[in-house]
């Protein structure tokens, strides 16, 4: 079997043991590549435990930029002999395996058709260092080095990428850099580098920045306004929170006084923590929780209070694998009807389907505008994909102009001239009410929020022509919604083709990728990029300009499927599902695979058939 | 009819306060409760007590969850907003609502069946944060808008209207309040205004966790004999001899408690029940004592009501979280948004 050969387009996979301190080492490494202008995806895949179960990282290396999960693994780091076999395995045939050869291992341990690339790293480190966490941490640091070595890098490149992490702190740059030059050095000496597998310097990455969705959602909170934050810890939402707290130090602390201009609360649990954000919305301040599946579970009843009551809210859910606790440390997009119907009665939500970092911070502060405007929950709908990995993307940028658009809100100026005040009439004809901040006006424009049915003038009713003059406003609201959510973003296909697939959110890299995949092919296919809920008219009139329409997600029952059918009314038929749900992100290659699967099975030329557009 | 105005007239003579409000600026709708019930004292007690105070009804929060006593702050302070909110999750929206605006008073409603069932936790968790904020429990020991079930606070031994003894034992919220952290803690009787309004005017003037448990009888489904909660029950043994003035919360606590009463009244169990007032002995400022009293007196059948515990110098979740003092509601743009420049280092920091 001959050796892969690739530069810059190669899949490196390290086997880690949780809590061994191969995180950082295994970060450290990414940045490098990144900093030679290769883009690089990583992807944490983590157990539900603390310590000492099996975690991998899987990086992806592409100069195209391709930023999903390609799938496979060319070069395995193997550093953990619970999940050895399985690893071992798990290499494409004439890849490569790189492990700690301190101990002789049998020889049937091992592949034919690899190259197996030993390295004493435990050997080293005791010869090295003496402290037992260093000898840990430093294992890890050495293989980066050997790593270097073995992949041809520019050895001044991690050097200084370590000098940059550990400024001000000298004395653990030195050690690591020893430790890197001790792997790197024994790599030098004892193979052939480079091997197969090169990263060369490139142009690929320019002014792009490398972070996690979650980091970017709390950080939209920021720009958001948003003052107020009730929480419950939960997997993978919690360093959403984390993140805005962070950001809230550095960024709202009176420089006067060192007084907060936030205030963030670790409540009992997911219903308080709604019951939190509900109330300081209400109250006039932006606020938020950060929930993920059992979360979003537990808030229903209070969703259907903020929707009923018209509370703005946001919400941002961290999708995991559900149903019931389901995998906790995997990624779906499994939570859409969960959070487009949340709480029982006729409730219609708000959802945002944010690509990457960039659009999680974007679409994060959006969500305070578009909540206050509408008077109702919004829910930023991510996933643990995007949530926990850090990603290549967009800068993040911000218009000094804009102004915080905080709705219809009546002033107490306003209420003194006179101007006439209904909680819940629709003077303006979009089904949006006007509102008063408690403690505006001594003798106008208080009243009384509730779950119950009210009229106009928020006095308990149960009127049916109440009711239903409500349930009407709330459906105009609706419609106006449809035109304030993101637009979606389309993809002509290079030749005109009577077949589209919509996709959204994490998929979105994976679908560009296989959308290449499938042009190089010579299958045609239009893409939509859903980005919010309502549907704007363009995803449904994106439906109704082609025959059929792929619908790509990440879940088991194809959830946006059933929101476009159900809201688009839309023939069934037309909906041809692509769907992956077991837990992993999605990938081109099943996208690619799915689509011309079904095109043969629909016995259909993929190619030049004209449509009217 | 709740949305029916009550008649504007007034006595030209109808007495002012220093805002030159009548108590019937401290109004709301007509209550919807049925004639005699504790609850519409309690919110007759809410509106003498802000009116006393001179408070500006708008710069009053009420908030509540579900239940008979959910609904009153719709019957008192029509000028103040109010959010009914679901059942037993008052105490959360609260204290949201208490984080985003410092400078309203906080008025929480509740029952026995919002606050020591499905909201005992976040009874319990409101306590242990320090919300600013006055908690009144109207307990009835039942269920009244689902006709006559048992609660949680209903005494072990207490009957229903049908005669069903309840085997249960209760739950003292005060105890747990004890416990968890309430800054005030209190418990009075609908029936006796006396010591009921100088309570509540002490807790709108505390800061932190007040909460105030009233035992406000619930005429249609628990006033019958058999009941611990009926009038004839709570009033006999509630002899007012230890009437509480106002107390300023940073005050040195120095009301003169008149000899404690005690009422021993023989229940159709057989099991003795003593409501009793607190006597000269009686350190309200003193929490592990409170707990003890509380305890000791269950343990012999008793009711302990009047100003259980007192910490004048308590501090409040703010305080905790160390935020500013200009409400959070009410910070513009400006301090809100870092700005373009602040994410062009942030870019580069993540490069």
């Amino acid at each position: 079997m001959k050796p892969i050969q690739s530069s810059n387009d190669f899949v490196i996979k390290f086997a880690n043991v949780n809590g061994s301190g191969s995180a950082s080492a295994n970060e450290l490494f990414a940045r490098a590549i990144m900093r030679m202008g290769v883009p690089v995806a990583p992807r944490n895949i983590f157990p539900s435990y603390i310590l000492g179960m099996p975690t991998w990282y899987e990086m992806r290396v592409s100069a195209a930029g391709w930023l999903g999960r390609r799938g496979g693994c060319d070069l395995m780091v193997a550093m953990n002999p619970q999940t050895w076999d399985r690893d071992i395995a798990e290499i494409e045939a004439g890849g490569y395996l790189v492990y700690d050869s301190t101990k002789t291992l049998p020889r049937s341990r091992f592949r034919d058709d690899i190259t197996v690339l030993g390295i004493p790293l435990t050997e080293i480190c005791n010869r090295e260092y003496t402290d037992p966490r260093q000898r840990q941490l430093f294992k890890n640091i050495m293989y980066v080095g050997a790593l270097a070595a073995l992949l041809g890098m520019d050895f001044a490149v991690v050097e200084k990428l370590i000098a940059d992490q550990y400024r001000g702190k000298d004395k653990l740059i030195g050690a690591n850099v020893n430790a890197l030059k001790l792997g790197y050095d024994y790599a030098k000496a004892n193979f052939s580098c480079p091997i197969g597998l090169r990263v060369e310097r490139a142009n690929g990455v320019g002014d792009k920045i490398f972070i996690n969705g979650n980091d970017a959602c709390g950080l939209g909170a920021v720009y958001g306004g948003a003052t107020v934050a009730g929480w419950y810890p939960i997997t993978p939402s919690t360093s959403v929170i984390e993140a805005f707290s962070s950001y809230c130090r550095k960024y709202r602390t009176d420089p006067d006084n060192g007084m907060a201009r936030y205030a963030i609360v670790q409540t009992e649990d997911e219903l308080a923590s709604i019951g939190v954000v509900i109330g300081a919305a209400w109250n006039g301040a932006r606020s938020f929780t950060a929930t993920s599946g059992p979360g979003i579970s537990l808030m229903q009843e209070f969703f259907g209070l903020a929707y009923f009551a018209e509370v703005p809210v946001v919400v941002f859910n961290v999708q995991r694998g559900g149903p019931s606790t389901g995998m906790p440390t995997r990624t779906q997009q499994s939570d859409l009807i969960a959070c487009a119907y949340a709480s029982h009665g006729d409730t219609k939500h708000v959802l945002l389907f944010p690509e990457d970092p960039y659009e999680c911070f974007t679409l994060g502060a959006q969500a305070f505008d578009l909540a206050d405007r509408l008077q109702t929950p919004v829910f930023v709908l991510l996933d643990l994909d995007i949530g926990m990995n850090d990603r290549l993307c967009h800068p993040f940028d911000w218009d000094d102009q804009r102004r915080y658009d905080r709705g219809k809100v009546m002033s107490a100026e306003e209420l003194e001239a006179g101007k006439n005040f209904g909680r819940y009439l629709d003077v303006d004809g979009d089904g949006i009410p006007w509102r008063t901040i408690p403690g505006t006006h001594p003798t106008k424009g208080a009243f009384f929020s509730r779950g119950t049915t009210r009229n106009a003038y928020a006095k308990y009713s149960e009127a049916g022509t109440d009711y239903v003059y409500n349930m009407e406003r709330l459906r105009r609201k609706f419609e106006t919604a449809k035109k304030l959510v993101p637009a979606p973003v389309l993809q002509r296909a290079s030749q005109p083709t009577r077949f589209g697939a919509i996709y959204y959110g994490s998929t979105s890299p994976a679908m560009a990728e296989a959308y290449a995949l499938l042009e190089a092919q010579g299958v045609h296919v239009d893409t939509l990029r859903v980005r919010g809920f309502p549907f704007a008219d363009e995803v449904i009139d994106f439906i109704n300009d082609h025959d059929y329409v792929f619908v790509v997600e990440q879940n088991e029952s194809g959830q946006m499927r059933m929101l476009l059918m159900t809201e688009g009314e839309v023939d069934p038929k037309r909906l041809i599902r692509v769907l992956h749900y077991d837990g992993t992100p999605i990938t081109a290659r099943f996208i690619s695979g799915r689509i011309a699967d079904a095109l043969a099975e629909h016995k259909v030329t993929p190619i030049r058939k004209q449509v009217a557009s | 009819m709740t949305y029916l105005a009550k008649p504007k007239l007034l006595r030209a003579d109808a007495p002012k306060n220093a805002l030159g409000y009548t108590r019937r600026d401290y109004e709301g709708a007509i209550s919807t409760l049925c004639a005699g019930c504790g609850h519409d004292s309690i919110s007759a007690a809410v509106v003498q007590a802000c009116f006393d105070l001179d408070i500006e009804p708008h710069r009053v929060a009420k908030l509540s969850g579900i239940g008979c006593s959910s609904k009153t702050p719709d019957y008192f302070l029509g000028a103040s907003h109010g959010f009914n909110t679901t059942h037993g999750r008052m105490p959360s929206v609260l204290t949201g609502a208490a984080l985003a605006n410092r400078d309203l008073l906080y008025l929480g409603v509740s029952g026995d069946g919002d606050s020591a069932s499905i909201g005992i936790g976040q009874f319990a968790h409101a306590m242990r944060r320090g919300v600013n904020m006055t908690y009144i429990v109207e307990n009835n020991g039942v269920y009244g808008l689902t006709k006559g079930q048992f609660s949680a606070t209903t005494d072990k031994g207490s009957k229903n209207k049908r005669g069903v003894v309840n085997n249960d034992t209760p739950i003292d919220l005060m105890a747990l309040a004890l416990q968890l952290g309430a800054s005030y803690v209190a418990r009075s009787f609908s029936g006796d205004k006396e010591q009921l309004i100088p309570l509540i005017k002490g807790a709108l003037r505390h800061r932190g966790p007040a909460v105030i448990d009233v035992i406000s009888p619930c005429v249609t489904f628990n006033n019958h004999a058999g009941s611990t909660k009926s009038y004839d029950y709570v009033r006999e043994h509630n002899e007012a001899v230890n009437r509480l003035d106002f107390i300023l919360p940073r005050d040195q606590i120095n009301a003169s408690y008149e000899p404690g009463s005690l009422r021993r009244v023989v229940q159709h169990d057989g099991s003795i029940l003593h409501l009793r007032k607190l006597g000269n002995d009686y350190d309200p400022s003193d929490r592990v004592g409170a707990m003890n009293h509380l305890q000791e007196r269950h343990a012999l059948g008793e009711i302990v009501t009047g100003l259980l515990y007192v910490d004048s110098s308590a501090e409040d979740l703010h305080r905790h979280l160390n935020t500013v003092e200009k409400p959070l509601n009410q910070l513009g743009d400006a301090y809100l948004c870092p700005g373009g420049k602040a994410l062009e280092a942030l870019n580069a920091s993540l490069r």
